[in-house]
């Protein structure tokens, strides 16, 4: 270990942090074309194509086999309550951190000639953003995690805000005010916990004997800050509005990562610290992920706005990935419980980036047209035949075809559900049809037939930007989709520690 | 009387004789000349800060047959209040003489607020906290009224006066009746006195203590005692309220641990449910009436009343953890919130108050630098982490859980949820709003200086808080 895997993971969390805040004290000149708001751009570029490099060197030196926590850094932070500067990662969080040094880079190149008014303050947002995505990924303590978790929230109410559509102020607040009612009661929950076990540490807190009733109102709290993130259905309605309102940049973190935070948190936190009130619990989370698969398909089927379309498909998605959490304790062989949280994994990831694409797909029309109505497009394929190339085959991609990276997900938590119970996998599977008609309709009316009318036929393809932006992204959806083996290895032995966690009971 | 009682009390004295001396000395000052007085009271804080550090005791001591306790708390206390004070004067120079109050009496008065302040958190009897309570209210009053000419000024120091009279006769009933009962004015010998007669604990004194109490939450501004305050607050000129709304709540936590916990700790059974009602109650109405304010100097009078209910709630506990968690949680607001009335004070301009809601709007296209000082505070106040107002809270949350109250910890974080609404607004009008004012701001270099230092130390303390909760924790635990 040298110094710099030492302090890999600070590195990360920290580069885009301070890069935004240079970026945030030179400031805007009021010229969105001048050289100074150019050199803004291109050194938000810089630093997000950095942390992504640094953290290849993560991808690199992480080793499949450890059961534990790698690249563990940890310092003295609030010494009276032994809160510590604690981080480290393992097979769970190390590839959404990927995801989000990933997809952080894409976003900053989408949003390249779109922001009009002040691009360095909204390039700061992104890697403030970026920096404490990273932090809550990274963090193994659980005031850091929550001081992490609740931060991100003021860049992306300022990025919706400030860039985004007409109604955006009641977007943004309803984004802010929702998840940060659900975080608060997860606050309470650490609190208890540290009142138990004398400190902070995650880790601590998954071996502490916890009375039946404790875990049940622990696990609640924690399902209303995981669920409002997901979403889950009820809880879901702040997020059509927020990601119709955001600008596309922010659409595509919204939906490729920190909707990943609920799933996340439900196995870093819940399952393994209230393994029992998770058990107790898990029939009902179970009947909420399947009314979001099946309901809010029902409900994509009908939207007229592509980005409330995906947006509610989104929901849909991330119901399969609380699903395959949630399985555990309906199956009885152990590979079957392995498989449903592997699965939700990778529809994770996966959906990260299915979801980021179909976003800037959007926005690709939306910087042309400025209107999100299916209905004012048609034929869009005679104009932008290439665009309409990647965005058929994200489409795809969504609806699930095998050989892209949707099928892997939604096929292993399919398989995991019928272990369980047939009508789970008969409700789960309906998705495959159900995703198919939402979005496949939704190519159709846009994409294909007669040129609808001048602004469509006044479409010019997509530029090099954008066709870098899809390209890299297309080309991961079938990577994944037909190698996803180094994805699945990464995880194995963590989700085998999070499965013998979840096994011995607390009481 | 020996050399000990005048050491232990050498902050006061230092400090009332540096008063006099520039009382004096403005006397012979032209309107011209007016930063004379200024730097004389400037220096007057140093000295007496520095005979602070220089007197500061090992530990409690108790002088002037005990009326007088100089103890590691009341250290902690008064450097922070000294502080305060020399920040609020560091604010009010510019704005006082854009509008034309830049009078040597202001200074004044401010320090002889301060000396009372300093006797409350000193006080170990009943009758030196009543003196220094009523040192620092006269003060107060007239500061109020220092904009003579303005009638919003005048009014609210009429109100402030007689609702402060009726709440210092209220005190001093109660104060009569705990004399009455237990024979003692002195905070030690009561508790003793109690703890050695049980049957002194009876309804007799809990007559009286209601009747502190009832003093204490008007001091506090606690509902359903807080009627005063957002008129206060919005009549007085900014200057004098961010002096208002900063030093003077430390002194007022000092009377309640003072008279609650030295003198009354007995009676924690009894007192903890009274003060309970009142957090609980200054909670919801001062977070839900916030939302409804279009003038900010009121709304952060509300959103006072709504922190109030979280500093009761910690003293409710009755323990260490809580009292700790009170001194962590009015420092940390304290500095918050003269940052807040500071940066009205930054966009105010000669003959313009910009005191509505609406004079925030536009802000980020004015002034980036303000907004985003602006944003930290309110993020502070709304307990956003990693801002120091979310330490504040948890620690606050950390007690009430660990005496076994979850019901109030839930309340506790779902009021923040709503309190959250209306700082968001002000964000929301500086970001996502055009500028309804396109004048340039005109504050001084120092204004913004000091505004910028006061939000970055709400950032700071947010990041490093420990060394802070450890000193609160040593000095109360």
């Amino acid at each position: 270990m040298n110094l710099f895997t030492q302090h890999l993971l600070s590195l990360l969390v920290w580069l885009p942090i301070l890069g935004g805040l240079v970026l945030l004290v030179i400031g805007d000149d009021g010229n969105a074309r001048s050289v100074r708001a150019g050199m803004m751009r291109m050194s938000a570029l810089l630093i997000t194509l950095l942390t992504f490099v640094f953290s290849t060197a993560m991808f690199a030196g992480f080793d499949n086999a450890e059961p534990g926590m790698q690249f563990i850094e940890r310092l003295d932070w609030i010494p009276v309550i032994n809160a510590y500067y604690y981080l480290g990662i393992d097979g769970i969080s190390a590839p959404l951190i990927l995801l989000t040094t990933f997809i952080t880079p894409l976003v900053v190149i989408a949003g390249w000639d779109s922001i009009k008014s002040r691009p360095a303050q909204y390039f700061a947002a992104f890697l403030f953003l970026e920096g404490l995505m990273i932090g809550v990924f990274a963090a193994l303590d659980g005031l850091l995690f929550y001081v992490f978790w609740e931060a991100m929230l003021v860049p992306m109410f300022l990025i919706i805000g400030v860039w985004g559509g007409e109604r955006r102020v009641y977007a943004t607040v309803k984004f802010f005010l929702y998840t940060f009612l659900g975080s608060v009661l997860m606050l309470v929950a650490f609190i208890y916990l540290f009142g138990k076990t004398g400190g902070f540490d995650l880790l601590g807190f998954m071996n502490v004997p916890l009375s039946m009733t404790a875990q049940k109102l622990i696990f609640l709290a924690f399902l209303a800050a995981f669920a409002v993130k997901v979403p889950m259905w009820p809880v879901h309605t702040w997020l059509p509005d927020a990601h119709v309102e955001a600008p596309t940049g922010g659409s595509v973190i919204l939906a490729a990562i920190m909707l990943k935070m609920g799933g996340y948190g439900f196995v870093r936190l819940s399952l393994p610290i209230v393994p029992d009130g998770s058990a107790y619990f898990a029939n009902f989370v179970i009947a909420l992920s399947l009314i979001a698969v099946v309901y809010i398909g029902f409900v994509a089927l009908m939207q007229k706005d592509m980005k409330k379309l995906i947006a509610y498909s989104s929901i849909a998605h991330m119901g399969f990935v609380t699903l395959g959490f949630f399985l555990v304790w309906s199956i009885s062989s152990g590979t079957g419980a392995a498989l449903g949280i592997s699965g939700g994994m990778v529809q994770m990831v996966s959906h990260g980036l299915i979801s980021g694409a179909m976003f800037l797909c959007v926005g690709v029309l939306y910087d042309r047209v400025h209107s999100r109505q299916i209905a004012d497009y048609g034929g869009v394929a005679n104009t932008m035949p290439t665009f309409a190339a990647f965005m058929v085959l994200f489409s795809m991609a969504n609806a699930g075809l095998p050989g892209t990276s949707g099928f892997v997900g939604e096929f292993m938590v399919i398989i995991a559900s019928f272990k369980a119970n047939f009508w789970y996998a008969f409700l789960a599977a309906s998705t495959l049809i159900l995703g198919a008609a939402y979005t496949l309709w939704m190519v159709k009316r846009v994409l294909y037939g007669e040129v609808a009318n001048d602004n469509v036929a006044k479409l010019e393809d997509l530029n090099t930007r954008e066709f870098v932006v899809l390209g890299v992204l297309a080309v991961s959806v079938l990577l994944l989709g037909l190698w996803p083996a180094p994805l699945v290895e990464m995880m194995n032995t963590s989700i085998e520690t999070l499965l013998a966690q979840i096994a011995q009971s607390k009481l | 009387m020996t050399l000990a009682n005048y050491i232990s009390a050498a902050p006061e004295m230092t400090l009332l004789g540096l008063i006099c001396v520039v009382l004096v000395a403005d006397l012979f000052i032209d309107d011209e000349q007016r930063n004379v007085t200024f730097w004389m009271s400037m220096v007057s804080l140093a000295i007496t800060m520095w005979v602070l550090l220089a007197t500061a005791p090992s530990a409690r001591t108790i002088v002037f047959s005990g009326a007088y306790v100089s103890d590691p708390l009341s250290q902690a206390m008064k450097i922070a209040v000294v502080g305060f004070v020399a920040i609020a004067f560091l604010y009010a120079r510019d704005y006082l003489r854009a509008n034309d109050l830049h009078k040597g009496e202001y200074y004044v008065l401010g320090m002889f607020g301060l000396l009372g302040m300093m006797i409350m958190i000193s006080a170990n009897s009943m009758l030196s906290m009543y003196l220094g309570l009523e040192t620092l209210a006269l003060s107060q009053y007239a500061l109020v009224a220092f904009d003579r000419n303005n009638a919003n000024s005048t009014e609210a120091a009429m109100k402030y006066f007689v609702l402060g009279a009726i709440a210092s006769g209220a005190l001093l009933y109660g104060i009569s009746w705990v004399y009455g009962v237990t024979g003692t004015l002195e905070f030690s010998a009561m508790a003793n006195s109690i703890a050695a007669n049980p049957d002194m604990n009876g309804l007799s004194l809990w007559f009286g203590l209601a009747f502190l109490i009832v003093g204490i939450a008007f001091k506090f501004g606690a509902v359903p005692f807080h009627m005063w305050l957002p008129d206060v607050y919005e009549g007085a000129r900014t200057s004098v309220t961010l002096y208002i709304a900063s030093a003077p709540k430390i002194a007022a936590l000092a009377l309640l641990l003072r008279i609650l916990l030295d003198g009354l700790s007995e009676l924690h059974a009894v007192w903890a449910d009274m003060i309970m009602v009142l957090a609980v109650l200054s909670l919801l109405v001062g977070n839900v009436v916030a939302i409804a304010q279009s003038n900010i100097k009121r709304m952060l009078g509300y959103s006072t009343i709504a922190h109030v209910g979280f500093i009761l709630l910690a003293i409710f506990c009755g323990t260490g953890k809580g009292n700790a968690a009170a001194l962590f949680y009015t420092l940390t607001y304290v500095v918050a919130t003269a940052g807040a009335f500071g940066m009205v004070i930054l966009l105010s301009r000669r003959g313009y108050e910009a005191e509505l809601l609406s004079d925030f709007k536009g802000l980020n296209a004015r002034s980036p630098w303000s907004a985003l000082m602006m944003m930290l505070i309110m993020l502070s106040l709304a307990g956003i982490p990693p801002l120091v107002g979310f330490f504040g809270k948890l620690n606050v949350i950390d007690a009430v859980l660990s005496s076994g109250y979850t019901g109030l910890a839930v309340l506790m974080v779902l009021a923040s949820v709503v309190g959250a609404y209306y700082y968001l607004r002000v964000i929301w009008y500086m970001y996502f709003d055009a500028a309804e004012d396109q004048a340039v701001l005109q504050a001084s270099g120092d204004t913004r200086l000091v505004l910028s230092m006061n939000a970055l130390a709400v950032l700071g303390l947010g990041l490093v808080p420990g060394w802070l909760w450890a000193l609160c924790t040593r000095v109360l635990g």
